[in-house]
């Protein structure tokens, strides 16, 4: 069995980002980028599958810049075996990147395809679902456990608003993994010397016949309303006290 | 301009973020149409029917919609969202699995979470997890949006008289079936929705610590929450969680017990009304979001505060 993984270079979930001065665009001078949380977990589950005997070939992907490689050697010294950079320098959005994607699934066929839920520079949670919609696959958004049934089948539980649920997705699929699928491991640094000789082959948009043309427009960034910070109360009474005949909402 | 509006529910209940979504829909402005799309909802029309505003209610009641599967509710949208200017659903798992899928097939960018209608073509949302808000236009012919619930009042419920018309399109993909699911079964207010949320953190200690919690959130007949510190120790189950990315609140009154204040937890929660914050550490980031700070040691503060109710 194929998998495919789709991974992002993202700022590292450690960075506090701030609006550009001109407030175009977020401050992304000099600071640490990595894989997108979501997208490592995604990559320890295929590797997971691979240690199990359930998948035989890991082609992890990442469609960005070309420091972009970075993370996709990364996600070679996890387990992956071998890798594709989709290298733009443009703006990309979920859409475009979900039809580089399904050009690429046309090409490979995976029998399942690993994603994370959403990156947390965009919060978008949408490429898995519209890849999904282009390549007709079923989809299990937000996964928190994936079974491999055997017969061609993949359960897989989802977190949803209220609880959990299970879908019994036919293969070919798309799976996008949400915080509790797994926990990934580090990449020991063996590994890391081995991921340097693993084959990394890059093209771009235009040879996959892709357009990337923005849809949407980024008119600007700017800091949320900050609450204005209240008073600290002496004990319980006075807490009560407040609540009841200040704030009126008790 | 038109507007079509994907209404969330259970098959026999209206989910309240619906209402929500229907006055960010009053807020681009235009014609306004839901499509209640499931099995056996035919109450959950009737409902939409009376909520003023509503030009009409759209019925597509099937035995391939009862789970809402993205699958098959997606062509059925992309179906029926021709001639519209908007899509809108709430930002909920639902909303959140569904509409990139109708989006893709339309082929159109989706915008998510919208927080607040600039004009019809431009929004604000959060990015960064709620550190920084993007304001952004599209220049899609139809609009795909999900919208965050607590950013937008609940459009009232009475007074309306909306017609309502079946939809006989049946979209059947045998690629995806259901097997079940585990819902949390509570007497408590749901969360999104709840008018007192009372929320414990690591500091709670254990489960035990939540049991003592549950005295005063019945108490008060709030909605428990907990933060992902406190989720990921095993104290309470996943779907308490609230932050960027559990459950986003916006409650009259939010107590937050034990909880530090990160920057996950407070773009959950930091929309509330009121905050208290009940901490040990006076440093705790979050009094710098709290109305009324109080510290001290928990165990003893939350007992004498249910003493006093």
């Amino acid at each position: 069995m194929k998998v495919l993984v789709a991974i992002k270079r993202v700022v590292d979930y450690n960075v506090k980002v701030r609006p550009r001065a001109d407030a175009t665009d977020v401050d992304l001078n000099n600071v640490k980028m990595s894989i997108n949380p979501f997208c490592e977990i995604a990559v320890e589950e295929a590797v997971r599958l691979k240690e199990q005997g359930l998948a035989n070939e890991i082609v992890v992907v990442s469609i960005g810049p070309q420091q972009a490689q970075e993370q996709l050697r990364t996600a070679l010294a996890l387990g992956a075996d071998r890798a594709l950079l989709v290298v733009t320098e443009d703006v990309l959005e979920p859409l475009a990147i979900a039809k580089c994607l399904k050009v690429l699934c046309d090409r490979e066929q995976p029998d399942l395809v690993l994603m994370g839920k959403q990156s947390i520079d965009g919060d978008n949670n949408q490429t898995g679902q519209m890849l999904a919609a282009l390549t007709g696959y079923p989809q299990g958004t937000f996964a928190s456990k994936l079974e491999l049934t055997g017969d061609n089948k993949a359960m897989v539980t989802r977190e949803i608003d209220g609880g959990l649920q299970t879908l019994a997705l036919n293969l070919p699929a798309i799976v996008t993994a949400d915080l509790r699928l797994n926990e990934p491991r580090y990449a020991s640094l063996p590994n890391i010397m081995k991921a340097k000789k693993k084959p990394l082959d890059t093209s771009t948009p235009d040879d996959l016949g892709v357009s990337i043309t923005p849809r949407v427009k980024l008119l600007k960034v700017e800091l949320p309303a900050q609450r204005a910070a209240g008073i600290k109360v002496a004990d319980v009474e006075e807490l009560m006290d407040k609540l009841k005949n200040e704030a009126k909402v008790i | 301009m038109s507007i079509l509006i994907i209404a969330e529910h259970d098959n026999c209940d209206l989910r309240p973020s619906t209402l929500n979504s229907i006055s960010a829909a009053q807020a681009i402005g235009g014609d306004i149409v839901v499509l209640v799309a499931g099995s056996d909802c035919a109450g959950v029309a009737d409902k939409l029917s009376k909520v003023p505003g509503i030009k009409k209610v759209l019925l597509a009641d099937n035995p391939v919609y009862s789970h809402h599967l993205a699958e098959n509710m997606a062509p059925l949208v992309a179906e029926i969202a021709e001639g519209f200017s908007h899509v809108l659903a709430p930002a909920s798992t639902t909303g959140k699995n569904l509409m990139p899928r109708v989006a893709a097939l339309l082929d159109m960018q989706a915008i998510s979470d919208i927080s607040e209608v600039i004009s019809p073509d431009t929004f604000k949302r959060p990015v960064y997890a709620g550190n920084v808000i993007a304001t952004v236009q599209s220049s899609d012919e139809v609009k795909v949006l999900t919208v965050r619930s607590t950013a937008f009042e609940a459009a009232a419920t009475e007074g309306g008289n909306a017609t309502i018309e079946q939809i006989s399109s049946v979209h059947n993909q045998d690629n995806c079936t259901f097997v079940g699911q585990e819902l949390a079964v509570s007497e408590r207010p749901e969360l999104t929705s709840a008018r007192i949320v009372v929320a414990g953190g690591r500091g709670m200690g254990s489960s035990e610590g939540f049991a003592m919690l549950e005295k005063l959130v019945d108490k008060l007949g709030a909605a428990m929450g907990a933060s992902r510190a406190a989720v990921d120790a095993g104290f309470v189950p996943n779907d308490m969680q609230v932050g960027q990315t559990g459950k986003i609140v916006a409650p009259d009154l939010y107590f937050a017990v034990g909880i530090s204040g990160a920057i996950q937890h407070l773009a959950g929660m930091k929309d509330s009304k009121v905050i208290v914050a009940i901490n040990k550490d006076p440093e705790a980031p979050i009094f710098q979001v709290a109305d009324y700070g109080l510290v001290g040691d928990l165990f003893e503060l939350i007992p004498a505060i249910e003493a006093q109710l």
